[in-house]
Formats: C-alpha cells, sequence, structure tokens
C-alpha cells in the first residue's frame, strides 16, 4: 500500500473575480522508503497540493479528489482525527526556516512541543527525545537551549528538518527546503535529509523548481504546468531525455557544466508561464510550446504511455506510440 | 532570434580595458556594545574586499562567482560607486575614478545595474514609461541621436524585447510578468547607452523557464552593443551558460580567475573544484562538500585563506608535496599557471612547478 496516494485532486480558489483552478486534476502515489520530486515554477499549482495534503488551504478553497495517508482520506477526516495525523502521520519542512521558527523561542521548546502537543511522552523525555533529534541532524544537543538568531541559515534548516521529524511520520513532505540557502549549505542539507530519508525508510514528496536538485534526490519526478502534471516517471530518464516539450525547456535551464551544448546558448522558453485564471484551451502548454500543432489548439491531452513507467501528457508522445514501431 | 551557434565575439583585448580595478581594499567598521566601547574595545573591521585586482575588457562578459559572504556583491557596489574604498582604485577607460559628485554621475550613466529582483528594483507607483525614463530625466537626457525622450524610451523597451513598446508605457509593474519586470529594468539601464552593465544574479529570481530568454537578450545586447558585463552570481551553470571569463571569490580576494573553460572545466583552485563538485547532477549525492560555512571576514585565517577548510590540507596532500607550511603562513596572490588562467594556491603553483621542471628535463 502506498504511504500517500493522490486521486483526481482539485483545488479551486474563490476571489472576488471569480473561480480559479489552480489544481487541476492530479493523481500521484508514494511509496514507503521512495522519494517523489514534484517540479514546476511559481504558479503551477505545487505548493496548493502541499497545502491541500494536510488541508491548510485558506477557507475559501474547494477541494475534491481523495488524498489517502496510509490509507485514511485525510479530505473526509473529521477535526479531531486530522490534527491526530498532521504531524505523526505526515510533516512538512517548510521554505524559508528563517521565518518559520518562533524567534522568542529556545529551540529545545519549539522542538519538544509538538511531542507534548500530540501527547506522545511527557515533557522531559520530550526534551530528550529534542536532543536526540538535534545530534541526528548534525548539532550538538547544547543547541537546545539557543534562539533561532543563534543560529546560520543552514543551521536553522537542520532543526526545520528536527522538527518535521518529532513524532516520526510516515511521510515527509519538504517544500523548497533547499532554496534560501547557499551552494555549499545545499549541498550539506541535501545529503543529509537523504541520509534520515534512508535510514528511516521514510517516504518524502520534494518540491522545489530546480529541476537539478530534484533529480539528486528522487526516485521519480511529476512536472506540472498550470495545475497539472504533464510528465512523470524516473527521475534520471525524464531530466536526461524528456517526452514532453515543457520538461525538456525547464531541464536546459539548469545546464550541465561542461556540455558544449549550452555554451554561451542559452535557451528558453518564449512567454510566461499563464496565470491560473486564463489557462489556455486545449494543451495548456501550447501557446509557449516550440513544436506545437494545430491540434494542440483544441485537444486537452491526458497522460499517456511515455516509455518504461513513463507517462508525459503530450500529443506527440500519443502519435508515437500509435506508430507501430 | 534564432541562432544556436553564436559568433564568437573576438577576444577581449588586455591592452585595452573598459574598466580595472586595482587592489581594491573595502572594509565595514563592526559595531559594540555602549559598555565595551566605554571599557575602550574596538569593533571588528570587516574586511569585505581585501585586494582584489581585476580588468574587464570591451563588450567581455566576465561572471563573478562565490558563496554568500564573500564580498561579490560588495566588489560589483564598489564598482559602481557604491561603496568607497579603503585603499586601490578602480580605473575607467583608462582613467582613474575621480571622487567628486559631477564625475561620478557621469561615471554612473556609462556603468549601469541590474539588480536581482526586478519587482523590488521598479517602482510599483510608477508607470513603466516613468521608470525606464528616469535615468534620462536623473542624467539631464532630452535628446540622444535625434530622437526624443519618448522614442528613446520606445527604443530602449524594443531592445529589451517589450515590443511593440508603446503598448507598455502606461502599464504598472504588477501588470507584467517577472521576466517582463526583468526586461523594463534592463531597458532603464540600456537608455542610457552604457559601457558597462552590472548585473546582479540577473535570472536567479525568475522562472526557469524564463531565465534562457533573458541570458539570450544581455548576450545579445553584448554582441549588438559591445556592452562589457559583469554577472554576479553564485550559479557556476549560469557562468558557464554565459561568461567569457570566470572569477571565483572567496573571504575578499579573487582566487582563481581564467576563461570559463578553464576555470569551469580544469579547475585549479581546491576552492573552486570544491564549489564544481556541490553543483546538483543526477547520482551526484554522495560526493565531497566542504564542511562548516564560510568563515567571518572579519576573522580572515592567517596564511592561504582558505587552508582551515581546505581538502588539500585536511587530506595531507599539501604536507606530502611539502607546501603545508606555506599554506598556514604564507599568504599569496594569484599566479598564472596557465596562459590567463590564474588561481591563488600553493598546492597548484607546486604541482605547476614540478610539472615545468619535469617537461624541461
Amino acid at each position: 500500500m502506498s504511504v500517500l496516494s493522490v486521486r483526481d485532486l482539485e483545488v479551486t480558489y474563490a476571489t472576488q473575480a471569480g473561480p480559479i483552478p489552480a489544481v487541476r486534476g492530479v493523481s500521484f502515489d508514494i511509496d514507503k522508503g521512495e522519494v517523489l520530486g514534484l517540479a514546476g515554477e511559481s504558479g503551477c499549482g505545487k505548493s496548493t497540493v502541499v497545502n491541500a495534503i494536510l488541508r491548510l488551504l485558506p477557507a475559501g478553497a474547494t477541494t475534491s479528489g481523495e488524498v489517502l495517508l496510509n490509507g485514511e482520506d485525510v479530505l473526509a477526516m473529521k477535526a479531531g482525527r486530522l490534527r491526530a495525523v498532521r504531524w505523526t502521520g505526515a510533516s512538512v519542512i517548510f521554505q524559508g526556516a528563517m521565518h518559520a521558527l518562533n524567534p522568542v523561542q529556545r529551540i529545545g521548546d519549539q522542538l519538544a512541543e509538538a511531542i507534548v502537543i500530540h501527547k506522545l511522552s511527557a515533557e522531559r523525555e520530550a526534551r530528550l527525545r529534542a536532543g536526540d533529534l538535534l545530534e541526528k541532524v548534525g548539532l550538538p544537543p547544547r543547541r537546545l537551549r539557543d534562539y533561532p538568531h543563534e543560529l546560520s541559515g543552514g543551521q536553522k534548516q537542520r532543526v526545520m528538518i528536527a522538527m518535521a521529524l518529532t513524532c516520526s511520520p510516515s511521510l515527509i513532505i519538504a517544500d523548497e527546503p533547499t532554496t534560501a540557502l547557499d551552494v555549499m549549505v545545499q549541498a550539506q542539507v541535501l545529503s543529509l535529509l537523504n541520509e534520515l530519508q534512508h535510514e528511516m525508510g521514510l517516504a518524502m514528496l520534494f518540491i522545489t523548481h530546480d529541476l537539478s536538485v530534484l533529480v539528486e534526490v528522487c526516485d521519480r519526478l511529476a512536472i506540472m504546468y498550470a495545475g497539472k502534471i504533464v510528465e512523470e516517471g524516473p527521475s534520471g530518464p525524464v531530466f536526461d531525455e524528456p517526452a514532453h516539450p515543457y520538461t525538456e525547456a525547464l531541464a536546459a535551464a539548469f545546464p550541465a557544466i561542461g556540455d558544449a551544448r549550452f555554451r554561451k546558448s542559452p535557451s528558453g522558453l518564449g512567454g510566461d508561464p499563464p496565470q491560473p485564471d486564463a489557462i489556455p484551451a486545449g494543451c495548456s502548454f501550447h501557446p509557449r510550446c516550440p513544436v506545437a500543432f494545430d491540434e494542440c489548439a483544441t485537444v486537452n491531452p491526458d497522460l499517456y504511455e511515455a516509455g518504461e513507467r513513463r507517462r508525459a501528457a503530450c500529443l506527440l508522445v500519443k502519435q508515437a506510440a500509435e506508430v507501430p514501431s | 532570434m534564432s541562432e544556436p551557434a553564436r559568433a564568437e565575439p573576438a577576444a577581449p583585448s588586455d591592452e585595452d580595458p573598459v574598466l580595472e580595478v586595482q587592489d581594491l581594499h573595502v572594509t565595514f567598521a563592526g559595531r559594540v556594545g555602549l559598555g565595551a566601547g566605554v571599557a575602550g574595545k574596538k569593533a571588528a573591521v570587516s574586511r569585505a574586499v581585501d585586494g582584489v585586482d581585476l580588468t574587464l575588457g570591451r563588450g567581455e562578459v566576465l561572471a563573478l562567482a562565490g558563496e554568500s559572504g564573500c564580498g561579490k556583491t560588495t566588489l560589483a557596489r564598489t564598482i559602481m560607486g557604491l561603496e568607497t574604498p579603503k585603499q586601490g582604485q578602480i580605473l575607467f577607460m583608462g582613467e582613474p575614478l575621480g571622487t567628486s559628485t559631477k564625475v561620478l554621475r557621469e561615471y554612473r550613466r556609462r556603468v549601469q545595474i541590474v539588480f536581482q529582483d526586478p519587482t523590488a528594483a521598479l517602482n510599483p507607483r510608477q508607470t513603466i514609461y516613468e521608470s525606464v525614463a528616469e535615468g534620462l530625466r536623473i542624467h539631464g537626457v532630452t535628446s540622444q541621436d535625434g530622437m526624443s525622450e519618448e522614442k528613446l524610451v520606445a527604443r530602449a523597451l524594443a531592445r529589451s524585447g517589450l515590443r511593440p513598446p508603446e503598448t507598455f508605457f502606461l502599464r504598472y509593474p504588477h501588470e507584467l510578468s517577472g521576466g517582463q519586470r526583468q526586461r523594463v529594468v534592463i531597458a532603464g539601464a540600456l537608455v542610457l547607452e552604457p559601457e558597462i552593465i552590472v548585473a546582479d544574479e540577473p535570472v536567479s529570481s525568475l522562472d526557469a523557464s524564463v531565465r534562457g530568454e533573458i541570458l539570450k537578450l544581455l548576450l545579445g545586447l553584448r554582441d549588438d552593443f559591445g556592452i562589457a558585463m559583469l554577472v554576479v552570481t553564485h550559479d557556476l551553470g549560469l557562468a558557464w551558460t554565459i561568461a567569457d571569463r570566470v572569477a571565483v571569490m572567496y573571504l575578499g580576494r579573487i582566487v582563481e580567475i581564467g576563461p570559463a573553460e578553464d576555470v569551469l572545466t580544469r579547475p585549479l583552485h581546491p576552492y573552486t573544484k570544491a564549489l564544481l563538485e556541490v553543483v546538483p547532477e543526477a547520482g551526484g549525492l554522495n560526493r565531497p562538500y566542504l564542511s562548516g560555512e564560510p568563515p567571518d571576514p572579519t576573522r580572515i585565517p592567517e596564511g592561504c585563506r582558505f587552508h582551515p577548510r581546505c581538502p588539500e590540507v585536511s587530506s595531507g596532500a599539501a604536507a606530502s608535496a611539502g607546501v603545508e607550511p606555506k599554506c598556514l603562513g604564507e599568504d599569496l596572490g594569484l599566479v598564472e599557471l596557465q596562459p590567463g588562467h590564474f588561481a591563488a594556491c600553493h598546492l597548484a603553483a607546486a604541482r605547476q612547478g614540478e610539472a615545468v621542471s619535469t617537461t624541461s628535463d
């Protein structure tokens, strides 16, 4: 059984200008010990997916579909059950640790808080566990007495990781966990996350716009564009031989140093990602697509088979599959 | 714009640099608490830029790379005339940069900056036309090449890829996408016809699919108008995509500089090697990386400033080559180890010396 199974998730925000579809039918599974990377640009709906999984969306949002966490539908849970599942079933490492920590509370108190609230152990044991967790993420336990401003950016991000582990969840959602960090510190944090994930057999949903980071840490990738997944599959092949033209453009934004193809020839897409309130008809990517043809403006592609365990939402992929080889 | 293979521009000649930085030092005074001050304690001085020599050729794209806190932004700001150097000088077109307001104003017309975040760089209550025309008004340019202000603004917008320019005149920044806003910022720099553009992380706040187009635009400006560019970035992939030369900074000093191909594919300095190791790529998770964070510019280590984090020192490679005492005790500048390729490393210099002596034997 998958740790997380998202089925036909749709999220619509109600605004004064009318309903805005942010997520338009997203499905994926994450197994125990698997890392799924969800990539896409700002506004593609990836953060909305994260918030929908733990029902953290604002009141004006309507959600449909299913979010099965260890087989139980989060979207159908009563408030009490939902509170119990948050942090023990799935926890989040939020973006920008510098803003996610409470500046006037000691690190130790913040770490122990979740354990105490979930009544997993008494205050004293919670503190001991907090110390153990700090060691696990590579910080000395004496740091429990520190305030957030006494830590560097990388250290704060380590505390955020420890915090996500406090209640031993089966799923960790990492939302842009290294975006605000320096390259060298980013490498340290990624390698720590990878170690912990392997050691504890965690399922992980990793979200970022940086495809090169995802390729490094994820088993599988899902690429989102305009509220939908447009390509999914094992991370290496998806990055190296993209089936969808959007994935190809995204991958080209992270050039391999030493690869003569990228030298002095930056490649990008014309136009901009669509606003969620003005998604083009047909394939939502067609106005920016370098290989679009007439049909793309009218037909909204499904995810078609694109090789072993791979799928892509592109009519060219469908055509290639139909031609008997 | 379909030019996969761009003609390599003539190699920038060293005889005619547009910008020359000589032995530049910039320091910031720290602060002490009142009690400590009364007790006579001196504030620690932060040596943000600590002896930098640099030339920028006409039409050259130079990438300045390094971790945050290495001084790359301070160097760029000093080149813009926004910080006063403690020591050393900046030469523009061969002339030392003066300090009078009049001289600096003229200089700032010819050296323009493009900031990282266009949303912060543009005034949200100003129309696109006003934002682009502001520079012209500040510098008192009412007409140029026989063109009125309106024509000049339109031309700059068109050159930045915002076409037709008139449709953007009365719009506000919030009506544009991130990529378009960055084009407006570039138009604002371009309208003054600068010799140099300093771009501080020009694409890092933009969506990945939009970045390529902005980089194409910057490279096009170099090719069409011969504008030299200093691109400040932490992203070595970006340097690979657009730079002619790459300079790597560590703790206020340039530790390696040379042609982009050489520095990025055959690095000589262990710090450059470490930076290249951490560029994320498939299967790269078990690579070595430097532990710790960049040291404090108020306490620059003795000897080679990189030695406390240097993998060559900790692995004993420097000791077995006999240079470890030098690493720990002797500060060194850039040494030309390959033609045009300089590095500040005792070990690399020693290895180079060996290679030279064995070939001459």
